[in-house]
């Protein structure tokens, strides 16, 4: 048998630490490298249980390597942020009102994708959350193409943790009791014990639930006290990546690159009505002749769902055909694996634009063989955030 | 005669033929199992090559054929209800049975003892 990762063998001492990483070792966890962090991959419940017990009482995730950036304008006008912010992401953020959130992309020239992250409007500045491996290029990129309105700054004194599934509202609520009022992307500063928190309802796994950012000094605190609640189990990366590819939410670095279009990509929802063709602010972000000229003729490629028929899981890399025999390429499962709570294999990733309607019957090369798998709408399990 | 792979496989040997699976330590390192493949009886297979394929939530990962020799028997029963090789890896969750092309060779294979220490 090969082992898939041999943690004891690799040097582990260049890797950073979140503030919570003696906490996952006191809880047993395995850890892996991931984006430059020794993170949880595991704790002693394993995958399996993670996963499904995220989907029914709460699951508690760090992730703490992920960057969070405040962008605050010098002129202390949030819509001149807005404004500047918007020269790099095709989305909406003037629109954005105070305490809301927004999914959003930092495009390339060439309409690729470099990062995707949320957006916040805090008031007076706009708060941002990007991914861990993106987060020193999208520091360097917000300070190039906005530094001389707004000052931007690293968060490096903060924790975030996420909160997810049906019982996280009842959980977070015997911290905070005004979290019942908040609704899907909503964000608010709340004390927590006397910490001062960003709260916001969302996450990466389909389940209503909340992202907390935490001050360094109180991140262990605030955490041990949601970990402290039956209803919550630690979650490491294993069933984070389940659970999102259930969700049909995108992997920045797998689903979604500076190779891949927001069209391509199927994320046209985020992209709202101001910024293309006809709206109030139609283009103006890098790649926009590309990307809206793509919103008009569709693009060559779709990311699309993928069932395979079996119970072999197909992972990323696979590629597909149109036929059984391997003749005719049409594309590449960029993510896929066993969804837990679909208990059977699930799976995303790019195919050509005339066979991407729900349905279509594909085949996957795994092993030699050719699998067969259906494209299906996206996510694979119900979405339970509360609107 | 109970032998032992360094990549974790473990054999019961019985004259000529070899019941092969994984080893505790492996079931254990792999998770939760949710897939198996398992080769076709008649197969034959050189050591060192990729006889079976277990997959959990999060990864594949190949089982290797631990002995040159053909296939004459799998157990349908993993392939069924894979969570079978967490719960019973060096017993009831056996992968294939092994007919040796040369059962000498397995002298040079690790015993109980070298295995336990290979993975203290």
């Amino acid at each position: 048998m090969r082992q898939t990762w041999r943690p004891d063998l690799e040097d582990i001492s260049h890797l950073k630490h979140t503030p919570l990483h003696a906490l996952h070792l006191s809880l047993g966890a395995r850890m892996v490298p991931f984006a430059g962090y020794d993170m949880p991959v595991q704790y002693p419940e394993g995958v399996l249980k993670e996963h499904l017990h995220t989907r029914a009482a709460a699951g508690l995730f760090d992730v703490s390597h992920m960057g969070q950036i405040v962008v605050r304008p010098k002129s202390g006008r949030i819509e001149d942020a807005a404004l500047a912010l918007e020269k790099l992401v095709p989305v909406d953020i003037l629109g954005l009102a105070e305490g809301r959130q927004r999914y959003g992309l930092f495009t390339n020239d060439k309409g690729g994708i470099l990062d995707d992250l949320m957006i916040t409007n805090l008031g007076d500045h706009l708060f941002l959350v990007v991914n861990a491996a993106c987060k020193d290029a999208d520091f360097a990129h917000l300070k190039k193409g906005l530094g001389d309105t707004c000052e931007v700054k690293m968060l490096d004194d903060r924790a975030l943790v996420a909160l997810q599934g049906p019982r996280a509202e009842a959980v977070l609520c015997e911290l905070w009791a005004d979290v019942a009022s908040m609704r899907f992307m909503d964000v608010a500063e709340a004390d927590l014990h006397d910490v001062t928190c960003i709260i916001s309802r969302s996450g990466y796994t389909g389940e209503d639930g909340f992202e907390i950012s935490i001050p360094v000094t109180s991140a262990v605190d605030v955490t041990q006290r949601l970990l402290e609640h039956p209803d919550v189990m630690p979650i490491g990366l294993g069933a984070r990546d389940s659970l999102r590819l259930e969700a049909g939410l995108c992997l920045y670095g797998n689903d979604i690159d500076t190779g891949t279009t927001p069209v391509e990509a199927a994320l046209e929802w985020a992209i709202q009505k101001s910024r293309r063709s006809g709206g109030d602010r139609a283009g103006g972000f890098p790649g926009a002749e590309r990307i809206l000229a793509e919103f008009a003729n569709g693009a060559k490629r779709r990311r699309v769902g993928l069932k395979p028929e079996g119970r072999a899981p197909v992972r990323g890399g696979a590629k597909v055909y149109a036929d059984a025999e391997g003749k005719v390429a049409v594309g590449t499962v960029t993510s896929g694996g066993f969804g837990p709570s679909v208990d059977g294999p699930v799976a995303m990733g790019y195919v050509d634009a005339a066979q991407a309607g729900n349905g279509a019957k594909l085949y996957a090369e795994v092993r030699g063989k050719y699998l067969p798998l259906a494209v299906t709408a996206l996510p694979f399990v119900k979405q339970t955030y509360k609107r | 005669m109970l032998k032992f792979t360094e990549e974790h496989e473990w054999l019961q040997i019985e004259g000529d033929v070899a019941t092969v699976g994984i080893t505790e330590h492996a079931a254990g390192q792999l998770g939760d199992l949710v897939f198996v493949e398992l080769p076709e009886a008649g197969a034959s297979f050189a050591k060192g090559d990729s006889a079976a394929t277990v997959e959990s939530v999060k990864a594949a990962s190949d089982v290797y054929c631990p002995l040159d020799g053909e296939i004459i028997e799998v157990n349908q029963a993993i392939v069924d209800d894979p969570s079978l090789v967490n719960s019973d890896p060096q017993g009831a969750a056996w992968f294939f049975k092994l007919k040796l092309a040369d059962p000498s060779a397995a002298n040079a294979l690790l015993d109980e003892a070298a295995y336990k220490e290979l993975v203290a």
